[in-house]
């Protein structure tokens, strides 16, 4: 199997502050990889190392065998790598409609045209009415982003991550602040559009990272202290130590 | 599964949207035909080329704020280019019999306000927010004073100017009338009008919208905002240009002041009157604005006073503009339930204006004392004459600046309550998503 992301000797420095320290990882292509680790171990800066927010101080970052350490965020992108936000990041005065549209113009080859009138355009609006539906935010179609509930605006999320067509989704904790109801939903939809995707998950709820994960990787101060199948996680002592033990005990 | 996708997605325009929309462009160029028929008075028809030449601007300008958010303080720089080579470009073809008509010249003053904004744009556009601001700011100052240094250019003080006739002619229009002005305007008014519009409908203008809201967010769907931002400023530039080239025409000269603060303020001023939030909000407001400024002017001497009064007070109390707080009754008059609020405005009116007159009475009189203290205290101002040194209306003056504001606040509560009552039922009948 080929590889999606890898990062190598990934180093991330605030002045004198170490972030990530010498983290090395593979995603497979296809694979479902869950990115776990106590609060403020550096699993959001490593999902801005990965997409283009920040740069490694040291080490490389590589998407599907290329370079892409260094590049701003929406070359990375254009390279199919799309990511979502642990706090919701949408359009917030634009409808849920031109939310999701706006997420397919690029990938759909209409860049910066100002020659064209964007309601006749089939394939943009076919590709933003599919992701609609897909979210279940259909009869939500016209309303203002910033008026969608929270569970509303996750899936919103998630739909204008998705809706680019990339095939390297990151996600960072799509279920956060969810109920449990909510989260189950939220987890079969992250299944059905990333259907055939590689993913990168972060997620403090594990009963979605067992049930979501090919493989689990533990970020521990910075540092990815055990990496494997979700049977050799649970029964890692060194993560049971450092992080699962409080937790799921 | 093409059943749910065409589904969710919006209906296509029916045949009678369709039919308004076109319809309300047609009737958009007949008024503009219409009208010198109805006003033919020179005075009248000056104002409409101005009121022109004013949409065209702070639509222009817009395409930066309502569209982009982009606040810019220097947009009068593209605008003043704009007309300065146009004036040029006329004693040139003038003196050379070019076989250029007036009508294109305006397009003159287009591509020079595009090469500027190319020009100056990229480097100010990489970031939006204060420092896109500050640095709009400084180009503006640059430009402006070094109008008054490279005289063999700007003109100086003086400025230059040119004779709109000499240029070669179509169908003998000499445009010398103010007539063929107008309808000049006019026409490049709709043509820029239209443009724009469709500017916004285009992929490029949904992401200056995205880009307004969330420009980190836009990187992560493949889009560069510094790229987005800086094609709408050039776009900006653009039409400002052409709104500089008319001014231009329609003056016969162009001199340091169109670069200048004041003409980059009065465009946000108008922008931002007439509401930023729509596209049909900057026609509003210029449109306001030309009217303001005419009739204030002759009404009291202070008339910038009050403007920078009213400019306060919409910020303040309506920050979506004139169309802001009309649109805002739509979904009350769908729903019927306008009249719940109506008597409470009513009510509200008189302690308002009550309070208002307080204001202009105390506001002229102390004008009076400050600056005119010596001459004869029987002035007059907005048409009343009164005495300025009686000191019952300086009591009057106070009692009512000091009521009806009183009043007013109790009253405005009034509204507000009534407000949420008529929004509420009218939310209940679906008139409010």
């Amino acid at each position: 199997m080929s590889t999606a992301i890898e990062l190598r000797a990934v180093e991330k420095n605030f002045g004198i502050t170490s972030v990530i320290r010498n983290v090395s990882l593979t995603v497979a292509q296809g694979e479902r990889h869950a990115l776990i680790g106590p609060n403020g171990a550096g699993k959001s800066t490593l999902f801005n190392l990965i997409s283009g927010y920040m740069v490694p101080s040291t080490g490389s970052i590589l998407l599907r065998d290329e370079v892409v350490s260094g590049l701003p965020p929406y070359q990375i992108n254009r390279r199919g790598l799309s990511r979502s936000f642990q706090v919701t990041n949408v359009f917030a005065n634009m409808s849920v409609w031109e939310n999701l549209r706006c997420a397919v113009l690029w990938a759909a080859g209409y860049r910066y045209t100002f020659w064209k009138n964007i309601d006749s355009l089939p394939e943009v609006r076919e590709r933003t009415a599919r992701i609609l539906s897909d979210i279940n935010l259909t009869a939500r179609r016209d309303v203002p982003a910033g008026l969608l509930t929270y569970a509303e605006q996750r899936a919103l999320e998630i739909g204008i991550t998705v809706a680019g067509g990339a095939n390297v989704i990151l996600l960072d904790e799509p279920t956060a602040g969810m109920s449990h109801a909510e989260t189950e939903r939220a987890v079969e939809l992250i299944r059905r559009l990333t259907e055939g995707c590689t993913l990168l998950i972060v997620e403090h709820d594990m009963s979605v990272v067992f049930g979501l994960a090919d493989r689990i990787s533990v970020l521990v101060y910075g540092q990815i202290i055990a990496s494997g199948t979700p049977e050799e996680i649970r029964g890692n002592p060194k993560v049971r130590e450092a992080y699962l033990g409080e937790e799921v005990a | 599964m093409t059943e749910t996708t065409s589904s969710a997605a919006p209906p296509a325009p029916a045949a009678a949207e369709k039919l308004k929309f076109y319809g309300l462009w047609i009737a958009a160029a007949i008024v503009l035909l219409l009208l010198p028929k109805m006003f033919s008075s020179g005075g009248s028809l000056t104002t409409f080329s101005l009121i022109g030449i004013s949409i065209i601007f702070a639509l222009s300008y817009n395409i930066l704020l309502g569209q982009t958010g982009m606040l810019s303080f220097g947009h009068a720089v593209y605008y003043g280019l704009g007309g300065f080579l146009v004036i040029h470009a006329i004693n040139i073809i003038g003196a050379n019999k070019l076989p250029i008509p007036l009508p294109l010249v305006p397009l003159i003053g287009g591509v020079t306000g595009l090469l500027f904004a190319v020009l100056l744009g990229w480097v100010s556009t990489q970031r939006s927010g204060t420092a896109f601001a500050m640095i709009s700011l400084g180009v503006a100052e640059l430009i402006a004073s070094s109008a008054l240094i490279l005289r063999t250019f700007f003109g100086g003080e003086a400025g230059i100017s040119a004779n709109r006739t000499k240029v070669f002619r179509l169908f003998d229009w000499s445009f010398g009338p103010q007539i063929q002005i107008y309808y000049l305007v006019a026409a490049w008014t709709l043509l820029a009008v239209i443009a724009m519009y469709a500017l916004t409908r285009t992929p490029l203008g949904r992401m200056c919208n995205a880009v307004r809201d969330n420009p980190e967010r836009v990187q992560f769907v493949g889009y560069d905002p510094h790229v987005v931002r800086y094609l709408a400023f050039c776009f900006s530039g653009f039409f400002a240009g052409i709104a500089g080239a008319l001014a231009a025409i329609n003056f016969e000269i162009a001199n340091s002041a169109y670069l200048g603060a004041v003409q980059s303020g009065t465009v946000l001023f108008a922008a931002y009157i007439g509401g930023i939030g729509f596209f049909i909000g900057p026609i509003v407001g210029a449109i306001f604005v030309t009217f303001l400024s005419l009739g204030l002017s002759d009404l009291t001497q202070v008339w910038q006073l009050y403007f920078g009064l009213i400019f306060i007070a919409v910020v303040l109390f309506a920050p979506g503009g004139i169309t802001g707080l009309l649109m805002m009754h739509r979904p009350l008059l769908k729903a019927g339930t306008f009249g719940r609020v109506l008597p409470s405005y009513l009510i509200a009116f008189v302690p308002t204006l009550a309070m208002l007159v307080g204001l202009i009475l105390a506001t002229e009189i102390i004008v009076f004392h400050a600056v005119h203290s010596g001459d004869d205290s029987h002035i007059k101002a907005f048409g009343v004459p009164f005495d300025a040194a009686n000191r019952y209306l300086w009591a009057l003056s106070a009692v009512l600046l000091i009521g009806g504001y009183w009043l007013a606040r109790k009253t405005w509560t009034r509204v507000g309550h009534a407000w949420d009552e008529a929004t509420g039922s009218a939310r209940e009948k679906g008139a409010v998503a």
